[in-house]
């Protein structure tokens, strides 16, 4: 069977973790691995992975004969609105791991069928991979007026970027529990902790529910949802059944589910405790692997 | 020569001390984020005519707090900033913001309702999450203060480095914030001298206390000893946990010591007594569940959570707060509160099993 090609812009940490998972794929070959430093480790890293690179940048790439059918971007929002034309032009379809969000937001289990032939789609954040699935799955049930989450990650495992410019964390996932998860409203909260040794990312789930609901149903529908999840997160697991609170007037009337989630990384090249960045390279390599096997066709 | 006993010995004149008053931010807490507008106007009335030139109106957890995780506010607040301002004729209004939690929006919405003092506050190792939020808050010609919580996690030196990112990104004073009120005496002069070594050129330094373990006023006489030019109170000591320095303690301890505050004690002890109290459903006090807090080093803001909690899994509060401190959960982590209890209804369960023979 033929495998989609694909190159990855960006040999960083979320870079170098990514190609160890699309190493795995029975649909995707990571041909190239492209980023702008000579001296990079993760270059160094890929070549060992026998992977070709170049630190000419995306240039290079496009000026290839061969081009890759997909394009897995794990640099910056900025880089990536300026390289999002381009690929687009080359015909090659983009998955964006930045905060770029140029192409419609993306969360496998949820929505990936009716994007699996965007030309650019974006993995929100490591918080929204690990939530808007619950969020979904409540909503499937009964309408959610509003979602809250809050994500608590190792501080080792908050990047510079992320650190410069958190309210896109916290901006871009309340957007995202609204558009994909379909919550009325959206709320997103993300705490670092220092603590040694490092927690492992933990991630809470509210939504408000009807006062009179059937509490089984979504309870179901949200055990379902963490199987599909940890079909691509081995480590994504309920801390407790799902904890339903009665109505209460400071909740409009509303009650209450609480979803108790752990994301423990596979340490495929990070460390286990950064599930949150797991999670997002894990869920980018999950589009890329349905996104070829939409384009090889093997439609029997 | 002049003989010894010919000079007068002239009291040197003390460098005053600003008093923050946080009855309507960190009382929140106490109040479960209800307070109703009325009583704001009342407060910050009383707080203006007594002198204080400083007064916090947000959620607790600050601006963006209203959640299932922290308690929906009564009242929303920005609505709270604008009562704030509009009653008060001397007194400034500050806003607390969590980077993670709030964000420049938000701030952009409570400055434009008034507020004029912007307080950012991360956990005391993570102060680089905040400069987005002291630069906003300087283009709005906001006065700034950086808020370094549970500040006993860190050492005096790494706090430092942590005070100096902050000013970089445009704190005008840093306060060492002993938001788990689990500092006794050195531990808090040591970190605000440590501070103040590092900053001190630059900016101001300030002094946040709870009562968990009753060193709240000590530990701020003790800052200011060490060179800190702000501290913060609140009325009657409403606050998370055991509560926070009490203003007008603080406002009467600083008279007797020399030092100006600007606040009338007689003023400050009526806005306690005959404003707060009546509204005060249940005055924070040094219970076994604030002072576990004290002792194990858990975020003040906790204990009504874990409370409720044990309410629900009928497991004990202090038990709850203490395995937060083992677990070292960080401001925010209200979530973690109902894992807990979880886990140690689990751990009962299970026990009650074992005690019956069940293998």
């Amino acid at each position: 069977m033929t495998k989609a090609t694909a190159a990855i812009v960006g040999p960083g940490n979320i870079g170098t973790d990514l190609l160890a998972k699309l190493q795995a794929s029975e649909n995707v070959d990571v041909r190239w691995m492209i980023g702008v430093d000579p001296e990079s480790d993760g270059l160094a890293r890929a070549r060992a992975r026998g992977v070709e690179t170049s630190h000419e940048g995306v240039d290079w790439l496009l000026a290839q004969d061969e081009l890759p059918d997909l394009v897995f971007e794990a640099t910056s929002a900025y880089a990536h609105r300026a390289n999002a034309p381009r690929f687009e032009e080359a015909g090659i379809q983009a998955i964006d791991l930045t905060p770029a969000a140029i192409g419609p937001f993306v969360c496998p289990p949820v929505n990936l069928d009716v994007n699996v032939n965007a030309m650019n789609v974006n993995m929100i954040t490591c918080g929204g991979q690990a939530t808007i699935p619950i969020v979904s799955a409540v909503s499937s049930i009964v309408p959610v007026e509003y979602a809250e989450i809050v994500a608590s990650i190792s501080s080792r495992s908050a990047g510079p970027g992320t650190r410069a410019n958190i309210d896109e964390f916290t901006e871009t996932t309340s957007h995202a529990i609204e558009v994909v998860g379909k919550a009325t409203r959206g709320k997103a909260i993300i705490i670092l902790n220092p603590v040694d040794p490092p927690m492992i990312m933990r991630d809470t789930v509210f939504c408000s529910i009807p006062p009179d609901c059937d509490r089984d149903a979504i309870a179901a529908s949200i055990h379902d949802m963490v199987a599909k999840v940890q079909e691509y997160v081995p480590g994504y697991t309920l801390r407790a059944d799902p904890q339903f609170d009665d109505p209460r007037e400071i909740w409009n009337g509303y009650a209450r589910v609480a979803v108790f989630l752990e994301v423990l990384g596979a340490g495929d090249y990070l460390p286990t405790y950064a599930g949150n960045l797991d999670i997002i390279t894990a869920a980018a390599a999950r589009v890329g692997d349905l996104m070829a096997l939409a384009k090889t066709g093997v439609t029997a | 020569m002049t003989a010894v006993s010919d000079v007068v010995v002239e009291e040197p004149i003390k460098e005053s001390i600003r008093i923050t008053d946080s009855t309507l931010r960190d009382g929140s807490h106490a109040m479960a984020h209800r307070f109703s507008e009325e009583q704001v106007r009342a407060v910050v009335h009383a707080l203006d005519l007594s002198g204080v030139e400083v007064i916090e109106v947000t959620h607790g957890d600050g601006l963006g707090g209203s959640s299932f995780n922290y308690g929906f506010s009564l009242v929303d607040d920005i609505k709270l900033v604008a009562a704030a301002v509009d009653e008060a004729k001397r007194a400034r209004i500050a806003v607390l913001m969590l980077p993670g939690l709030g964000t420049v929006r938000d701030l952009k919405q409570a400055h434009e309702a008034g507020a004029s003092v912007a307080r950012i506050a991360t956990h005391c190792t993570e102060a680089d999450v905040s400069r987005q939020h002291f630069k906003a808050a300087r283009e709005l010609g906001m006065e700034t203060v950086g808020f370094l919580m549970l500040s006993h996690r860190a050492t005096p030196s790494k706090l430092a480095e942590q005070a100096r990112i902050m000013v970089d990104a445009g704190a005008e004073c840093v306060y060492v914030v002993d938001s788990a009120g689990a500092m006794v005496l050195g531990d808090a002069q040591e970190r605000v001298q440590s501070v103040i070594n590092e900053i001190s050129r630059d900016a101001q330094v300030g002094f946040h206390g709870h009562q968990n373990l009753s060193m709240g006023v000590a530990n701020s006489v003790l800052a200011y000893q060490a060179g800190a030019r702000q501290v913060d109170g609140a009325l009657l000591a409403l606050g998370a946990g055991a509560g926070n320095s009490p203003t007008e303690v603080l406002a009467a301890t600083f008279e007797r010591l020399g030092v100006p505050t600007g606040v009338d004690v007689q003023a400050a002890l009526a806005a306690a007594e005959e404003i707060v109290k009546p509204m005060v459903p249940r005055i924070p006090h040094m219970d076994r569940s604030s002072i576990v807090q004290g002792y194990a080093g858990v975020y003040s803001s906790f204990l009504l959570h874990a409370e409720r909690a044990g309410v629900r899994y009928g497991v004990p509060a202090h038990e709850i707060l203490q395995r937060v401190g083992e677990l070292g959960y960080v401001g925010g982590q209200e979530d973690m509160i109902i894992d807990i209890a979880l886990q140690l209804a689990q751990e009962r369960d299970m026990g009650d099993l074992a005690a019956a023979g069940v293998r």
